[in-house]
């Protein structure tokens, strides 16, 4: 649905509509990207105080400055298999309905300027990642980055984070 | 007044002294009135705002509830009223108008100062019967809402009066024209019914045909009623005043009034043409003041119904002190004539109207009250408590990492660390008692309750208090409210037997029932006895068994009493069956638990019972056990254990196969071992639990299964839920001194788990 609205929104104003920042970060191979102004900070990978009968993703919560924050493995939720925690992990810190939480990706690579031109809608195939979560694929370059939707993500029952 | 922090300090013994509560009162009234100008000064006058002007009332309404609570009897005379006249704006009986706004502020004004004359920071007495009796007018319907018309323009002369001194003859003129203004708009607003209108005559050469006037009005029935307002001795100037009531229009009376003077020396002006005239005693003009003094007080009362003769009489004799006392203080100001701006006489506003020059002063001294406390929002106190929070693990984390390092060669830093802790804990301390308030606020609504209820119920019953000193967490004494007042009402509805009754038993006629608080650790005890009838054994077993509640001989009778805050025993038709105790206990107790706190009840059938209620003294912070359970670490609540033992195996019995009890002081706990509730990853050669610990909840004990203790401390509880959602089991998190996060259990839950 999003993705309809988004390509509404494309037709409606093709060149009007300014262009938005995007966060690309990689899980495994592929590229990603969540709209920028839903990332609070980036901080790097601390070890989390589990908390008992969560999904395997949940990875615990950190205390962040006062602020017990809930910590997601991306890679574990996409079922790219089990990350290995290295000096390159980096949680991203989203601020996303209200709440405040920690996405643990591989590495973070950039901030993207794409113009609404440079989003296609994603084709309908069996992803790891559920395409309802999906605005589109951007292009730059040669490089490919899966446009999310980080805040339905997030907030999905699945995520079980919201209770 | 429960939501006003009090900062009066605790007020201690059983008598309920109600001057520690002045104080909240001046604050409160003090914002009421404030909240009142605002939304009066904003108030659309052509179509009120129906919000606006409920919210108007409940200002003038809760400042006369709260003075008739302190017995100040003026300001409640004078707020009542007011309420009357905003009762009928609000229920569109009438219709707001300007003047309606004016005389309100006016009130405000007058009401500060009655409060400020209370709360002993002036002197001045004021005397608002004649503002009281003008609101009535306006309450009444019969104050013409032409007259704020005439308001601004007066206004505006007077400042010119007080800038450049008058020469009498000049004052004069200003006192007979100014007047004259509002009596134009008059015809319209003189449609309506009798009139109240204060007729000036003069300046006369001889003043005593003007009493001609009065003659007229005796000898044409119908015409109204007259009275001279002034009595006659000075003559002012040549000036006479006099009180009418008529039906007439000013045109009529004009007609009559010229077969004895001169139709331009008559001046017919209605009430509200006072107001401003009241705020020219600042002009200073020597001789003027002298006589024109009397006029606004004397003027006034001319605008009171004829029902209200004693209030116009009372106004009248101020008036003439008044009077005095102006003559006196313009002799004075003759003394000094060099600069005369703004005098005391001005000042006072002994009218009730007080003049804009009286503001400033009034203002000072406000602002001199209000320095002894200050109001401030809980947001910020909450804001700053967390500050803290963040502060002492910053601190316990430095600390730690402090332990690290060579004493000798650290020394200084050492010595900086020992500081940094104790001042971390003061600052701790100091901002957690901001949000303390003693248990007297709580108490102190009791006696009152009581006393209705009492009297509705036939009984008799006295209460003692003791401990209201005790302090406790702002949040907490508000959420402890309803369940305490419901024990208390409980206690005589159920408790307390009939006068009769209590003397067939050998009782005193009269039942006692104490409330009684003390801090026991880090958390307060709250018992509510009484010497009533008591729990009988027999019946609630008896209606637990018809319940269907598990239920077995060999229960103890504790285990029995507890029985009343099952959910089962809360309907009503079984109160009466079970010798009561049994409304709501359930909500009670379920109250109090989701405070963190605990409820206990013990009896004696026939001799009374206790119901103990402990609670943390905040919710914020928490005294708490940590325990090492594999690699993690879990906060128990301190309150919840009750002692921790070495395990030793072979105690643990196996029943039914897969649950486990342990016997401890001849007692079979159910075992529950947390790293199987928590899942805990354990390493192969890793032995868990080590250590039992005994943790109660709810009356019901279990043993916990952990590997170690790791110590006791005070813990800042963090929202698990702000971020994340509810784990089952998990209270809460905090945070341990190394930065990382832990998670405080549950223990209900975990009791609740075990048992069930």
């Amino acid at each position: 649905m999003q993705t309809a609205q988004l390509a509404m929104n494309q037709m409606a104003v093709p060149s009007a509509v300014k262009p938005r920042e995007y966060l690309t970060f990689r899980l495994g191979a592929e590229e990603y990207g969540i709209d920028i102004l839903k990332v609070q900070e980036i901080r790097g990978y601390e070890q989390p105080t589990r908390i008992a009968n969560a999904p395997s993703f949940i990875k615990g919560v950190v205390n962040l400055r006062g602020v017990i924050v809930p910590i997601v493995d991306l890679r574990l939720r996409f079922g790219l298999g089990s990350a290995e925690y290295n000096s390159f992990t980096v949680v991203i810190i989203l601020n996303v309905g209200g709440r405040v939480i920690g996405v643990v990706v591989d590495s973070v690579s950039d901030v993207l300027e794409l113009p609404p031109d440079a989003v296609r809608d994603a084709p309908e195939m069996s992803a790891v990642v559920e395409s309802s979560y999906i605005l589109g694929l951007g292009t730059v370059g040669d490089r490919m980055l899966i446009l999310m939707d980080i805040e339905q993500l997030i907030m999905s029952p699945e995520m079980a984070i919201i209770g | 007044m429960s939501e006003t922090t009090s900062t009066t300090g605790a007020g201690g013994g059983a008598d309920f002294d109600l001057t520690q509560f002045y104080q909240v009162f001046f604050e409160e009234a003090g914002e009421n009135l404030a909240n009142m100008e605002t939304l009066l000064l904003h108030v659309d006058v052509t179509s009120p705002d129906d919000e606006d002007l409920n919210a108007i009332f409940r200002c003038a309404h809760s400042i006369k509830g709260g003075a008739a609570t302190f017995g100040f009897q003026d300001v409640a005379d004078l707020t009542h009223v007011m309420e009357t006249l905003l009762d009928r704006l609000r229920r569109h009986e009438l219709a707001l108008h300007a003047g309606m706004v004016d005389v309100l502020l006016e009130s405000g004004d007058t009401l500060r100062g009655l409060l400020g004359r209370h709360q002993g920071v002036t002197d001045v007495v004021i005397d608002a019967s004649e503002l009281v009796a003008r609101i009535r007018a306006h309450a009444d319907g019969s104050a013409a809402p032409a007259a704020p018309a005439a308001v601004t323009p007066v206004v505006t002369v007077a400042p010119e009066a007080v800038a450049t001194p008058a020469p009498a003859s000049a004052a004069a003129t200003i006192a007979a024209t100014t007047p004259a203004a509002p009596a134009a708009p008059m015809p319209a607003a003189a449609a309506g019914g009798a009139r109240l209108l204060t007729i000036t005559v003069g300046p006369l050469d001889q003043p005593a045909l003007a009493d001609n006037l009065a003659d007229l009005f005796n000898e044409i029935p119908g015409l109204g009623t007259i009275e001279r307002l002034d009595d006659g001795t000075p003559d002012a100037g040549g000036l006479r005043r006099f009180k009418v009531s008529t039906t007439s229009g000013d045109d009529d009376l004009l007609d009559l009034f010229s077969f004895h003077v001169a139709r331009e020396k008559v001046v017919i002006a209605p009430l509200q043409a006072c107001a401003p005239v009241a705020a020219e005693p600042a002009a200073t003009a020597p001789g003027t003041v002298a006589a024109r003094p009397a006029e606004p007080a004397a003027a006034k009362p001319a605008a009171a119904p004829s029902a209200d003769d004693g209030y116009g009489f009372f106004v009248d004799v101020e008036a003439q002190k008044e009077q005095v006392r102006q003559q006196k203080a313009a002799a004075a100001q003759a003394e000094a004539e060099a600069e005369p701006v703004v005098e005391p006489p001005a000042a006072p506003a002994p009218t009730g109207a007080p003049a804009p020059a009286a503001r400033p002063a009034r203002g000072d001294k406000q602002a001199a009250v209000d320095s002894a406390t200050l109001r401030v929002s809980v947001e910020k106190v909450d804001q700053l408590i967390n500050l803290v929070g963040e502060l002492v693990i910053t601190q316990a984390m430095l600390a730690q990492t402090g332990r690290n390092l060579d004493p000798i060669a650290h020394q200084q830093l050492m010595g900086s660390l020992v500081d940094l802790e104790r001042n971390t804990r003061a600052l701790q301390e100091s901002v957690m008692a901001i949000r303390m308030i003693p248990m007297a606020v709580v108490f102190n609504r009791f006696p009152r309750m009581l006393r209705d209820l009492a009297g509705k119920l036939g009984k008799q019953v006295e209460l003692h208090t003791i401990g209201e000193a005790t302090e406790l967490d702002k949040g907490m004494v508000e959420k402890i409210t309803d369940p305490l007042t419901h024990l208390v009402r409980n206690a005589l509805d159920h408790g307390i037997e009939l006068p009769a009754e209590r003397v067939a038993k050998g009782k005193p006629a009269s039942g006692s029932i104490t409330l009684a608080a003390e801090h026991k650790g880090g958390s307060i005890a709250i018992e509510v006895r009484d010497d009533g009838r008591g729990l009988s054994r027999e019946k609630i077993y008896r209606k637990a068994q018809e319940r269907g509640l598990p239920v077995h001989d060999q229960m103890t009778d504790h285990e029995v009493f507890q029985l009343i805050f099952e959910p089962g025993f809360s309907t009503a038709d079984q109160v009466t069956d079970v010798s009561g105790r049994g409304v709501g206990m359930d909500v009670v107790r379920r109250n109090i638990l989701a405070l963190g706190g605990t409820v206990d009840l013990d009896s004696a059938e026939g001799y009374g019972m206790r119901v103990t209620v402990r609670l943390p003294l905040t919710l914020a912070i928490m005294d708490g056990m940590s325990v090492a359970v594999g690699e993690e670490t879990y906060i128990l609540p301190l309150a919840s254990v009750v002692e921790s033992i070495k395990l030793d195996e072979q105690y643990i019995k196996s029943v039914a196969g897969s649950n486990r009890v342990i016997e401890v002081r001849e007692e079979f706990l159910p075992v529950v071992a947390l790293d199987e509730v928590f899942s805990v990853p354990r390493f192969e050669d890793q032995a868990g639990g080590g250590i039992m610990i005994v943790i109660e909840a709810e009356g019901s004990r279990v043993a916990l299964l952990v590997d170690e203790l790791v110590g006791q401390q005070q813990v800042v509880v963090k929202n698990l839920e702000a971020n994340y959602r509810k784990v089952p089991g998990v209270s809460g998190a905090t945070i341990l001194g190394d930065g990382r996060v832990a998670l405080i259990l549950d223990v209900g839950q975990l009791v609740r788990r075990a048992r069930h």
